[in-house]
């Protein structure tokens, strides 16, 4: 009878296993189990270097956090939030305890403006220099004192061509009663106010009230209409993968990835333009770990890294030399020309860029006004 | 020697101030101030308070999903618990072990779990679509499409016609789908809560079901009573306590949850949880309206725990008279 008891348990239990593996396998979730718990106490203790990052969830080729990890002996525990508004609150309330994050531009402005960020110095991270001068100097760090970009791209329109037939060139459909139950919002209250301003040919960065909260009422609007199915963030890749839902706005990386498991994913960046963002590197001013710090953002920054991050995460480089020779190194890596059409979805073209709008950091009464709004959006 | 033993208790009475009564304090404290955002000091204010009419809603949606998790659990938990503690001692180790097992699992993976199950083209879909019942659903929505009009042509016009009224059914019943919506629904998200949750229900129930003094039984019995008047006059008043305990542990973490409804309720309709869990970790940082918003559904759940205490003690006393 024992027997039976322990047989039936071993099964069920495999199961279990089995059933929440398959739920589990994007690998983001292997990078959140390096906690940051450690860092204060071995920080500075010879011969252990330690180094906390915070990145987004799928946003660097894991195999090169070991290379670094050989190479230096640094240990690096490696988290990840889904969110600016997420990370901005983890180091409100927790402190943190990172060393390098990787916010985009209007929360890097928020971040230097509050000094929590301190200034980088540059002579250590030589490949700095190979980072492409579009993408320095930028309005979120105008004298480039404080950030080193790790990517950049646009926001667009994700879709199943099997279910969207009409062609998408417009934000409205992201409000269109048509695609009831099939539209995925973005769960960050920049990004979905920020598509309800573009539809109604707002700017992005707009201060005026009286607009945002007709942005915010169009976002209701849709929800109460049964629009939309989910406010997701990286929930994203299982639904558009999983062929779950129709529409969703996303970020351009992250569909080249999602378009690995699903052939049948289209992506546009509508007339009424997007947004265009860089993600940049960032060294906390109360980071314990400084030159491991500098090191990481020195390694990442290198040609052989920015070129096989862009290859693994589909998001464009900031670095010159890798931008011009990944079409090449794709070939050699995998026997095949890149299609270029991909190519330009990652590296957005100067005339899709020209129609994009950057954010820019919003008046603390405004982000106050964010907040609320979206505090009140699901209830 | 009373109070030589009393020193044992010292570290839970330190645990409970460090982690239980200063945290409390401390919600209290933030519940009743709020930042200036042009000086950036902190003063003290009800206004946390009197934005609490916008977010009623959400306190009524999720007592009202808490409410209908708890009495599903019950109506499942408690046959269980009888059943288990009627068999022999074999058949409650293997109940005991299967209701033990999913708690094995790491909570949010069995969640996660339940994602892919639910979703539009999961497993769960894909099974009643090879078994044809979503063309049945929809047979059965268009035959009550059809149905609904016959009536909207003669019944109800007749009745509005008398009445004034302008009342008609519904004819808009899907007859095209190709999936059923479960996944991203409130169904969704008490059907989480009762999976995660019925543990804490049974498990009570049973271990007071099975400690019950089976001479009580049998003088019932003796007295001429018939097994369901057993059940009704003895079994079920004694077992009340454990019912009201499984009662608590069920309803308290589903009224705050906010990992559920936040993976199988997909965000479009918030639940409290999700409202208090967006003021500190989401999308919207405002500590100080999250703490009042925490301690009005803290004083709410201990008021109705406090009231169903009260109903349940009455009840014990006049069954025992």
């Amino acid at each position: 009878m024992k027997k039976i008891t322990a047989l039936t348990l071993a099964c069920i239990l495999a199961m279990g296993l089995f059933l929440s593996g398959c739920a589990m396998d994007d690998p983001d979730n292997a990078g959140t189990s390096g906690s940051p718990d450690s860092s204060n106490s071995s920080g500075t203790s010879e011969g252990k270097r330690e180094l906390n990052v915070c990145s987004w969830g799928e946003y660097i080729d894991l195999s090169l956090i070991d290379e670094f990890e050989e190479a230096t002996g640094i240990k690096v525990n490696y988290q990840t939030t889904d969110s600016n508004e997420t990370m901005y609150n983890l180091l409100k309330t927790t402190g943190g305890g990172f060393d390098v994050i990787v916010p985009s531009d209007y929360m890097i402005s928020q971040l230097i403006e509050e000094g929590m960020l301190a200034e980088i110095n540059y002579d250590n991270i030589p490949n700095f220099s190979l980072i492409d001068d579009r993408f320095k100097n930028l309005s979120y760090d105008p004298e480039n004192k404080y950030t080193v970009p790790y990517t950049w791209g646009t926001l667009g329109i994700i879709y199943n061509t099997e279910r969207v037939t009409e062609p998408v060139t417009s934000w409205d459909i992201m409000f269109d009663p048509a695609h009831a139950g099939d539209v995925l919002m973005i769960r960050n209250s920049r990004d979905a106010f920020g598509i309800a301003l573009m539809s109604l040919g707002y700017s992005v960065n707009t201060t005026d009230e009286a607009q945002i909260r007709e942005a915010y009422q169009k976002v209701v609007d849709a929800n109460e209409a049964g629009v939309y199915q989910a406010f997701v963030m990286d929930e994203i890749f299982q639904n558009m993968e999983g062929g779950n839902a129709a529409v969703a706005t996303y970020y351009a990386g992250d569909y080249l990835t999602m378009l690995e498991s699903n052939e049948s994913l289209a992506y546009a960046v509508p007339e009424e333009g997007s947004n265009w963002f860089v993600d940049a590197m960032c060294i906390l001013k109360d980071a314990q770990n400084v030159s491991e710090a500098e090191e990481w953002i020195n390694f990442l920054c290198s040609t052989e890294a920015s070129l096989r991050n862009m290859d693994y995460i589909w998001y464009a480089s900031p670095n010159t030399e890798a931008l011009e020779m990944y079409p090449e190194w794709y070939e050699e890596q995998y026997g095949e020309p890149l299609d270029m059409e991909l190519y330009e979805i990652m590296a957005a073209p100067q005339e899709v860029l020209d129609r994009c709008e950057a954010y820019l950091v919003l008046p603390a009464e405004t982000r106050t006004f964010y907040n609320d709004l979206w505090t009140q959006l699901g209830t | 020697m009373k109070n030589r033993l009393a020193w044992f208790s010292a570290p839970y009475v330190l645990w409970m101030a460090l982690f239980t009564v200063i945290p409390v304090i401390m919600v209290v404290v933030y519940a009743f101030t709020a930042v200036d955002l042009t000086t950036g000091a902190v003063h003290p204010t009800l206004d946390n308070f009197a934005q609490m009419g916008t977010y009623a809603v959400v306190f009524v949606r999720s007592f009202e999903l808490a409410l209908i998790a708890t009495f599903i659990c019950l109506l499942i938990g408690y046959p269980v618990s009888y059943l288990m503690a009627k068999e022999g001692p074999g058949f409650q180790r293997i109940a005991m072990v299967l209701i033990m097992l999913p708690m094995w699992v790491n909570f949010l993976l069995r969640t996660y779990a339940w994602m892919t199950i639910l979703s539009n083209n999961g497993p769960l879909n894909q099974l009643f679509q090879a078994l044809g019942i979503i063309d049945l659903g929809n047979l059965v929505n268009g035959g009550l499409n059809g149905l609904c009009a016959w009536l909207n042509g003669g019944a109800v016009e007749l009745l509005n016609s008398l009445l004034g009224t302008d009342f008609a059914l519904s004819t808009a019943r899907p007859t095209d789908m190709t999936y059923f919506k479960m996944l991203y629904t409130q169904g969704a998200v008490v059907l989480g809560m009762v999976y995660n949750y019925l543990p804490f229900m049974i498990l009570p129930i049973y271990s007071v079901i099975i400690k019950m003094d089976n001479s009580l039984l049998e003088a019932a019995r003796d007295l001429g009573a018939g097994s369901s008047r057993v059940f009704r006059k003895v079994i079920l008043p004694l077992s009340l306590p454990g019912v009201l305990s499984g009662v608590t542990m069920v309803f308290v973490p589903s009224v705050s949850t906010f990992a559920i409804s936040k993976m199988l309720g997909g965000g479009t309709k918030l639940l409290l949880g999700d409202l208090i869990e967006l003021q500190f970790l989401g999308g919207a940082y405002n500590p100080y309206l999250g703490s009042a918003i925490s301690l009005v559904m803290m004083v709410i759940v201990v008021i109705c725990m406090y009231v169903m205490n009260r109903f349940g003690e009455g009840e014990e006393q006049a069954v025992m008279l």
